[in-house]
């Protein structure tokens, strides 16, 4: 069984590894805070792009209620991840509040893609396990990131392309796993659309709630096209 | 407020925004599981922020006053669709892809 779990977080173990690691260099070699720090605090948020975000907001001492908003609103797209797993953590018990804490974009997308059986209490400990194996991968990157920065003189300029790389890699995989295009035309268009019309910092916020109402739309179109009746939802 | 304590609410507040955006769906839409709009934003949704996350910040690192305007984030970009379309490997991906936009960065 954990070995199931292992297998899974594989992909995310390489992703979060140099991610993790990118986001540790940062720290170090962009603040002047004690290097532990780094892993604390993917100990405590653990967010990929909201602690690298973290890092320009403390470089820039950002005020806290400034502080709040960003990272809402860089990590509301976590608020939608939740509605496809309600069903599956009811009745987790205590490992639900850590699954709901755990809910990070990769965590996600491998709890939603991967096979289930019918056992749903088993299966919540497979989605348990899974997300703390991605924690744990996370905060090993930090860590070893954190002290890479502190010890090595290395030019690190550039590193923070690995979100986007990361963010691109998991475009293809959710293509993969859900074998229809729509959705990334839908993103990368009201992405489009939001660089082009609002200004940089309400840009996510923007092109997430474009995107929704898209999707929206496009759930009233495909039900006016299949019959009411047929009550069996065909996607 | 001493360095310490900016730094310790810092986190605290980090903390709780994120887990706010986490936790608000299963504190409010709990009993509408199986209504099939949350069917079928669970299922769609995922995609489309990815692509929006992909291209929103693909954007914010490529440089635009460079002589083919943006070319640093889009060659690196490519690169990493194309690598991962072909090995499927993560990691080899994001290695190649930010490692080329490193090398931009510092020529």
């Amino acid at each position: 069984m954990n070995n199931t779990a292992f297998r899974l977080t594989l992909p995310i173990l390489f992703g979060y590894l140099p991610l993790g690691t990118a986001f540790g260099v940062l720290f170090t070699t962009q603040l002047d805070h004690a290097w532990w720090i780094a892993p604390f605090m993917g100990l405590v948020i653990y967010a990929g792009a909201g602690q690298i975000l973290a890092v320009s907001l403390l470089a820039a001492n950002a005020g806290l209620l400034e502080v709040a908003v960003a990272m809402f609103v860089l990590n509301a797209r976590h608020l939608f991840y939740g509605l496809s797993l309600l069903g599956q953590f009811r009745g987790a018990g205590w490992r639900k509040a850590y699954l709901i804490f755990g809910l990070t974009d990769e965590t996600y997308s491998l709890l939603t893609s991967r096979p289930r059986g019918r056992d749903r209490v088993h299966e919540q400990h497979v989605d348990f396990r899974i997300t703390a194996f991605n924690q744990l991968y996370w905060l090993i990157g930090c860590t070893a990131g954190a002290l890479l920065g502190r010890m090595v003189a290395f030019n690190s300029a550039g590193i923070e392309f690995a979100l986007v790389a990361l963010f691109i890699v998991l475009t293809i995989e959710q293509y993969k796993s859900l074998g229809d295009s729509f959705p990334l035309w839908a993103g990368a268009a009201a992405a489009g659309l939001a660089i082009l019309a609002v200004p940089q910092p309400h840009q996510l916020i923007a092109a997430i709630a474009v995107v929704t109402a898209v999707l929206l739309i496009h759930y009233l179109w495909h039900r006016s096209r299949t019959k009411p009746e047929a009550s069996s939802n065909d996607g | 407020m001493t360095d310490s304590h900016y730094l310790a609410a810092f986190i605290a507040v980090s903390a709780l925004a994120t887990f706010a955006t986490r936790v608000v769906p299963f504190l409010f839409f709990q009993r509408h599981t199986d209504h099939p709009l949350v069917i079928h934003l669970g299922r769609f949704l995922p995609a489309a922020v990815m692509a929006l996350l992909a291209t929103v910040f693909l954007q914010r690192s490529a440089d635009w006053q460079m002589p083919l305007p943006g070319a640093d984030a889009m060659v690196s970009g490519l690169l990493v669709v194309c690598i991962h379309l072909w090995r499927r490997n993560a990691l080899l991906s994001i290695a190649v892809g930010t490692a080329t936009y490193m090398a931009f960065q510092q020529m």
